[in-house]
């Protein structure tokens, strides 16, 4: 069976997830891959949203993080201080899966400006959950297209914290969670090397050439020792995800 | 004690040129016809407080009634951009907006701290992110009896705070149900309450024990305006409007559509035309 690019993207995002996760989702891809994971191998895990629905089972993917069926189909729906302070912050979070506008080697995220804070070439829209999310989940997986635009030597402001300007940021600050742990991308899964903490590509999308990864980084990349092709998408998967999709354009199309 | 009145006598009496403002609702029952009084009623020189400034406040900055914004995450939920805060904060149309930014931990502390009556939030947050390096609100304490370095951020204490809710009972208790976001904190942090209303309806004897009800003796004035948080949704009443989202990008664009679309929708009619808007919405 063939697919596109983000469908395998989506697929290898939503194996990340495990059966027994409890996983603060972010809108867009990672919403994708998390409920696909749900409607195939991992139906046990607990979605949540910061609009405060936890354990939601969404028929459509959502536009937004408070679109009312998230609420309808939660085990239960709490105040946005409750969701940050006792669930977030309170340690009860395995999994962040969040993207990105602009990521580095370590991880830092930003989805604040380009360019300068005060005097930004493109305000983007900010933070919003992601710099505590960072911290407080677990770990972090992240998922995004690569390009060379998105994936820089050096994220031109760190809205939400990876592994820092040096990899050893989070120890010193005394942050007990992984942080980022597995990115995936259009062409690549990368994980964190142990020590550097900077990514590694681990395993790497059939038909894909290391060249084309390298063309679309813009740092130099690191390949583990033994870098494996990855697993295509099976048909259950794709036929899961096509499903999802188009429940979901259909439903918004009708909006 | 909560007083019923138009909407328009409402924003008239309680909410005043300079005032800080909150006008809450985390995607769902956002006051967007409050929101269209204010411009209405040409309020200048506010401070916009919100987590999220989402279309209602795109509209009120592009209609320069904000002096400065106090939120956690600027963008148009699953479209994109707010580009009239952007046309505002990058090229100063129609004037130059303030910014003071936060993480949305940091903004639901700081509500929380305001209805607690303390002067101060104190959370785990902000490591490693820059924000803290370039927003000079944002400092730390360090905890008196561990030594952990804590994230501080000062009390949101509005002036005025504007919700939209479901119901009103006649004795003006307000009932809040589905994702309630942070209105009961930005309502008890702030000095006056204005809500707007899907209904009033006799009592809440329906009603489980635990709902979020807001006595009436902690609001100001309650308006009843059916459909008045289009295009966000009120459960139970009617959907999200996100066609309206999505088209929302084209109309902000172009200061000209803006400015028609702001003329034709808010100044030359009324908060009778949100029950209009939502009809082909409702289940």
């Amino acid at each position: 069976m063939s697919y596109t690019p983000t469908e395998i993207m989506t697929v290898v995002a939503s194996r990340a997830v495990r059966n027994d996760d409890v996983c603060f989702v972010g809108i867009g891809m990672p919403s994708a891959a998390c409920n696909l994971a749900r409607l195939t191998h991992a139906p046990g895990v607990t979605l949540i949203y910061e609009s405060g629905t936890i354990g939601t089972k969404p028929d459509v993917l959502p536009l937004s993080i408070g679109d009312g069926e998230l609420c309808e189909t939660a085990v239960t729906t709490v105040s946005v201080p409750e969701m940050f302070r006792y669930w977030l912050q309170g340690g009860r979070i395995s999994v962040g899966f969040l993207g990105a506008a602009q990521l580095d080697k370590y991880g830092n995220i930003n989805t604040t400006v380009v360019g300068d804070y005060h005097n930004p070439k493109v305000r983007l829209p900010g933070g919003g959950g992601a710099p505590e999310i960072a911290t407080s989940c677990g770990e972090i997986f992240l998922v995004m297209q690569q390009s060379k635009r998105g994936f820089v030597e050096k994220v031109d402001f760190i809205t939400s914290l990876g592994h820092g300007k040096t990899g050893k940021e989070r120890e010193e600050l005394g942050i007990k969670t992984k942080g980022p742990s597995k990115l995936i991308t259009d062409l690549c899964v990368m994980e964190t090397h142990p020590e550097s903490k900077e990514f590694i590509v681990t395993s790497i999308h059939p038909g894909v050439t290391r060249e084309q990864i390298q063309d679309n980084t813009g740092w130099t990349l690191t390949y583990a020792d033994n870098v494996i092709e990855t697993a295509a998408p099976t048909e259950r998967e794709l036929s899961v995800l096509r499903d999802l999709n188009e429940r979901t354009a259909r439903t918004h199309a009708s909006d | 004690m909560a007083k019923f009145v138009s909407l328009k006598d409402a924003i008239a009496e309680y909410l005043h040129d300079g005032d800080v403002v909150a006008m809450e609702g985390f995607t769902h029952l956002i006051p967007h016809a409050a929101g269209h009084e204010v411009i209405r009623q040409q309020k200048k020189n506010l401070t916009l407080i919100r987590m999220t400034p989402d279309l209602i406040y795109d509209q009120l900055i592009g209609s320069g009634c904000a002096k400065k914004l106090i939120f956690s995450w600027g963008g148009n939920p699953g479209v994109g951009s707010l580009r009239r805060l952007r046309d505002s904060y990058e090229n100063g149309w129609p004037h130059k907006i303030e910014i003071e930014e936060h993480s949305h931990a940091a903004m639901a502390s700081a509500y929380e701290a305001g209805a607690a009556g303390l002067p101060c939030a104190i959370f785990r947050g902000y490591l490693g992110a820059e924000l803290a390096e370039v927003n000079p609100n944002i400092r730390s304490v360090t905890c008196p009896f561990t030594s952990e370095k804590l994230a501080a951020v000062p009390a949101i204490r509005p002036d005025v705070t504007i919700i939209h809710a479901q119901k009103a009972n006649k004795n003006g208790d307000v009932l809040i149900e589905g994702i309630i976001g942070i209105q009961k904190e930005a309502a008890l942090a702030a000095q006056r309450v204005i809500v707007t209303v899907e209904e009033v309806v006799d009592n809440f004897d329906d009603v489980h024990t635990n709902a979020c009800i807001l006595p009436a003796w902690t609001i100001s004035a309650i308006a009843t305006v059916p459909g008045g948080a289009h295009p966000s949704y009120a459960l139970g009443y009617y959907p999200r409007d996100n066609a309206f989202y999505k088209n929302w990008d084209a109309i902000a664009a172009d200061r000209e559509a803006f400015t028609q679309w702001i003329k034709t929708n808010v100044l030359e009619v009324g908060p009778d035309v949100f029950a209009q808007k939502v009809k082909w919405l409702e289940k």
